[in-house]
């Protein structure tokens, strides 16, 4: 049993349209201390999994599986006992911090204040703390940042300023959501290394969310890649990079733009778009894109194997054909 | 290394217009207006240490006179001097159009900020009941509860207060529910905040600015409502000066000494446009698009 524990997990969201089935049937297990990426295009429910484990889910979702933190069960906890959990056990860095980051409260303000609540820190022992966090996150001049305003930062110090709010309460658990999404490309390759860093340093488990794959080479232990709702192969890293054995992370590494490539070749893109979330195909959610499909995806189910058979398992039942002609 | 100096000596004659934007709003008006308030607040709490007549002291010997040395402002139909009868009246004026307007905006403002946050049947509920007090036509009200209640300074202000508070919510609840959707309501939730503090320290601090540009126009209305129940004789009852029924007591006189009625309209007029100026002084800092 890990640090945390996901089993079977469905969160479907009513829209007027019907219910949209934004995770089906996910299961994951990560250890303490361990790096998981989740890597998945915009849709494939990867944001709604971690809302869904810090039970951040608008009030009208429905939510249905097993999500276990150290032992206990999230779904079941009260609000006194959920509150504790988060910022003091998980806690979140978000996507853009222009807008998680309150615009009128000084940069010391909104870091004390989760100290003050969760441990109940004296004001000036919040603040020296603060400015040590802000130092250990790589902000130069930290006594003079926590007198200053979100606005007064540039976007790559905010983004600091998050990682160390969400720090700042030592939690087991740290869920970055896309967090160099909205960052320059010179400043991402800074935060993901920081976030690197303070996982190892701290023993810290860390799941890292992205759409892109290049984010997660290197930095995360294992890999697990989403698509619409479910998760189609899973493993360590390196294995999933190495012998992919997914049709859809096949694709999604083959449209990476490669510098070696001839100049003016098209891209490879993957046709076609994201199923329908309210209306999902019966057989397996990728076959309609799928360059390997036939008849059968359309009808048969994928399904991730259960765990422990394989450290690296993928939801493509032709595959397991493959193996067999193979043997 | 020259390139850049180049540019460094072509930028700032670029950049001039845009440095040059005028600020919002702060000009010599909205100093001008708050010069005028202060002057109006400072007169009503110290009018009684002023060197000025008493202004319920009836005069026949000189009625209805215009400006001169003794009466700057000249004397109404009783003799009674008009400058002491409108720093009096300021009084009345300036305590109900203050009073009112920072019950309706603390009450209002509480339960708006708590029906945007609980949408559920709290939500409802709240708003259901503004709705309700809404629906009532105001003057209609207000001669019902002081027929009922009678007319007092308290009573004026607490039916002043009551019609504003469904204002004052709907503002609070409208800016909470822009407020509620944004990511850092979301950020504090996932860092353990309690309902209090997220309500308290991330929405707050947000809802102080529009809610204190309703506070400046609702003293502007109130002061003119005041006016105009005073008017009706609904307002405090003679002697008492008012600028509302120094008015209504001036009407009979317009055709043969306007400036009765004039002295204290004027200065209502002047002191409900230097409070809207204020308020659109504050409205510009708060506007939330106005860049960064």
């Amino acid at each position: 049993m890990g640090l945390l524990d996901i089993d079977n997990l469905h969160v479907s969201l009513p829209t007027p349209r019907g219910d949209v089935q934004a995770v089906a049937g996910v299961s994951l297990s990560l250890m303490p201390g361990r790096a998981l990426g989740i890597v998945g295009e915009s849709g494939s429910g990867k944001t709604m999994l971690s809302r869904a484990v810090l039970r951040l889910l608008p009030r009208s979702a429905k939510v249905a599986g097993r999500i276990a933190f150290d032992g206990r069960d999230v779904m079941a906890l009260d609000a006194r006992a959920l509150r504790d959990l988060r910022g003091r056990e998980m806690a979140v860095v978000f996507q853009d911090p222009m807008t998680s980051l309150n615009p009128v409260l000084s940069i010391g303000m909104q870091i004390t204040e989760t100290l003050r609540e969760h441990f109940g820190t004296p004001r000036g022992e919040a603040l020296a703390r603060a400015a040590a966090l802000l130092a250990s996150v790589g902000i130069p001049e930290p006594e003079r940042r926590l007198r200053q305003f979100p606005h007064e930062l540039s976007g790559g110090m905010r983004q600091r300023v998050a990682i160390a709010i969400a720090l700042a309460c030592e939690p087991k658990l740290l869920f970055a959501d896309e967090p160099t999404s909205a960052l320059d490309v010179t400043v991402q390759a800074q935060i993901l290394d920081l976030l690197a860093a303070e996982r190892a340093r701290r023993h810290m488990a860390l799941v890292l969310i992205t759409h892109d794959l290049g984010v997660v080479a290197g930095r995360t232990e294992e890999l697990a890649v989403m698509y619409a709702g479910r998760i189609m192969e899973h493993g360590s890293t390196r294995e999933v990079f190495k012998h992919t054995r997914h049709p859809y992370t096949r694709a999604l590494l083959a449209a990476i733009p490669r510098l070696d490539r001839k100049p003016h070749e098209p891209l490879a893109a993957i046709g076609g778009t994201l199923p329908d979330p309210t209306r999902r195909p019966p057989g397996c959610a990728f076959a309609p894109r799928c360059p390997r499909a036939e008849a059968g995806c359309l009808v048969a189910r994928d399904a991730l194997p259960a765990r422990g058979e394989s450290a690296h398992l993928s939801a493509c039942w032709r595959e397991a054909e493959d193996l067999k002609v193979q043997a | 290394m020259s390139a850049p100096e180049g540019l460094a000596v072509v930028m700032p004659a670029a950049a001039e217009p845009l440095v040059r934007r005028p600020r919002a709003g702060m000009g010599w008006l909205f100093w001008c207006s708050l010069g005028w308030v202060a002057l109006v607040l400072l007169a009503a709490a110290c009018a009684q240490w002023l060197p000025l007549p008493d202004p319920t002291r009836m005069s026949l010997m000189s009625r209805a006179q215009g400006m001169s040395a003794a009466h700057w402002l000249g004397t109404d139909g009783l003799g009674r001097d008009l400058l002491a009868r409108v720093v009096y009246g300021a009084r009345v004026s300036m305590t109900v159009g203050l009073l009112a307007p920072l019950i309706a905006t603390f009450v209002g403002g509480a339960l708006g900020l708590m029906a945007g946050y609980w949408r559920g049947w709290f939500g409802k509920f709240a708003m259901g009941a503004m709705d309700v007090l809404l629906t009532f036509p105001p003057i209609v009200l207000m001669l019902v509860l002081t027929a009922y209640l009678g007319a007092s300074l308290t009573n004026l202000t607490v039916v002043l207060a009551v019609l504003f508070i469904p204002v004052a919510a709907r503002i609070s609840r409208a800016v909470t529910l822009a407020l509620v959707q944004r990511e850092f309501v979301v950020a504090a939730r996932a860092l353990g905040a309690t309902d209090a503090r997220i309500m308290l320290r991330e929405i707050l601090p947000l809802l102080v600015l529009p809610m204190l540009s309703f506070f400046l126009f609702s003293v502007a209305v109130v002061i003119v409502l005041e006016g105009a129940l005073s008017f009706l004789a609904l307002g405090l009852p003679p002697p008492t000066p008012t600028w509302g029924n120094m008015i209504g007591e001036g009407r009979n006189l317009l055709e043969s000494a306007p400036h009765v009625a004039f002295v204290p309209a004027c200065v209502m007029f002047i002191t409900v446009l230097a409070l809207n100026l204020i308020g659109d002084a504050v409205r510009a800092v708060a506007e939330p698009n106005r860049g960064h």
